[in-house]
């Protein structure tokens, strides 16, 4: 039971630090420089990833498992996995409107944009490759949101402070934050190693 | 719309290669920009699947333009990407099998890229078969190009040598360099060095050509 466990915290360690999918696996990015302008809306926007992340993670694996598999059908992965998405994202929107109002109107066009995002696509594509058991699933779904969390929470609190630098002109914006994400990922590749799956 | 002269048509191809490069300007698609483009052939290989995924479901939503219902369109037109993306899934695992080893997750994330929905939605879905087509054969273009250029310059710094593809299975590797390279260049966070440096360089490039033809506005 206990390497069970041992496992599974593994898992989420790799998912997180070491294959982070932003710094990577590069993953995510067009979210990742969307939203990581200011810190509130960067840690808004990973909790709903992380959410959404592991639902899907949840609901893919049903659906891979139960469906796909039996009938031969894997090749539709695909499809089927955007499909799931989108509902999925469709349904936290309505949500998210009813109960957080404010939350939506700052995430605004982030949050539609989370169905055509190549991370939360990533994780049942992944986990069907690797043949992840459920609770592997979830938590490399948990991990992989996590690791999103983490980068987006570090990437907004050096964001903040840019606006304040002075940054030579054809650098301004995007190509700079692509500096510092590759300084960062620099940093990240010191994980590598620290677990061997 | 009224039919469009060749010269619109170029306008149009020019547009999605320049203008609104996907990488460069739009900064959308930006994944596989980095993923893939630490080696030359991963890079080309990729930037043809998009051209094939972005110009086949420009004209496939063009044609269907007319009877998919305003209310359902998105659905719709994710499937039809869905759809072209596993074919270009099977065919690279059939005909290119080393590449597809290497790019094949990122291959099936084109379904995600926020660009070729984009087309669909703000150009495909308005307009007639010849000019959507243009358009995406421009935009996956401008995406071949940026992903060239990157990978590029990321194999000759990074690794000293050039993967030239010169044909399915074929492929001949230049060496330019054979001191030590510049290692982090093919490493993840150099993928993120390049296209930042090259954005500025685009940028600065950009800058420059408007500097110096100011009345062409």
């Amino acid at each position: 039971m206990e390497s069970e466990f041992t496992k599974l915290f593994e898992l989420i360690v790799s998912a997180s630090l070491i294959n982070n999918f932003v710094f990577t696996r590069f993953l995510g990015l067009c979210i990742f420089f969307g939203v990581s302008k200011k810190m509130e809306t960067a840690v808004g926007m990973s909790i709903t990833f992380t959410a959404v992340m592991m639902i899907s993670a949840a609901v893919s694996w049903v659906v891979f498992t139960m469906v796909l598999v039996p009938l031969e059908i894997t090749f539709l992965e695909i499809i089927v996995f955007i499909g799931i998405i989108a509902g999925l994202v469709q349904a936290s929107d309505t949500i998210m409107r009813k109960t957080a109002p404010g939350l939506y109107y700052k995430l605004g066009i982030y949050l539609a944009l989370i169905s055509t995002n190549c991370i939360i696509l990533a994780v049942p594509l992944v986990n069907a490759g690797e043949k992840y058991s459920f609770i592997e699933s979830l938590a490399f779904g948990f991990g992989s949101g996590l690791g999103f969390a983490l980068a987006l929470v570090i990437m907004a609190s050096i964001r903040e402070r840019l606006e304040l630098a002075e940054v030579p002109a054809p650098f301004k914006g995007l190509p700079m934050a692509f500096v510092i994400t590759g300084l960062i990922a620099l940093a990240f590749t010191g994980f590598s190693g620290l677990i061997t799956l | 719309m009224s039919s469009p002269s060749t010269n619109s048509l170029k306008d149009l191809f020019l547009n999605g290669i320049i203008k609104e490069n996907t990488i460069f300007k739009l900064a959308l698609s930006l994944c596989p920009s980095i993923a893939v483009t630490n080696n030359l052939k991963n890079g080309i290989f990729m930037g043809l699947a998009v051209l094939f995924v972005q110009t086949m479901v420009n004209l496939t939503i063009s044609l269907m333009r007319k009877i998919i219902q305003p209310k359902v369109r998105l659905p719709i037109f994710m499937l039809v990407i869905s759809g072209w993306v596993t074919i270009t899934q099977m065919m690279m695992a059939a005909f290119v099998p080393d590449v597809y080893a290497k790019v094949g997750l990122y291959i099936a994330l084109i379904v995600a890229f926020a660009s070729i929905l984009a087309r669909a939605e703000m150009f495909a879905s308005k307009n007639s078969i010849v000019p959507s087509m243009v358009d995406g054969l421009g935009m996956g273009v401008g995406f071949l190009f940026a992903l060239t250029v990157i990978s590029f310059f990321r194999e000759l710094v990074g690794k000293g040598t050039l993967t030239v593809p010169t044909g399915l299975a074929t492929q001949h590797v230049f060496t330019f360099i054979n001191t030590k390279p510049v290692l982090i260049m093919v490493l993840p966070a150099g993928g993120f060095l390049a296209v930042g440096i090259l954005m500025a360089a685009f940028n600065w490039i950009d800058s420059r050509y408007r500097k110096s033809a100011p009345s062409s506005h």
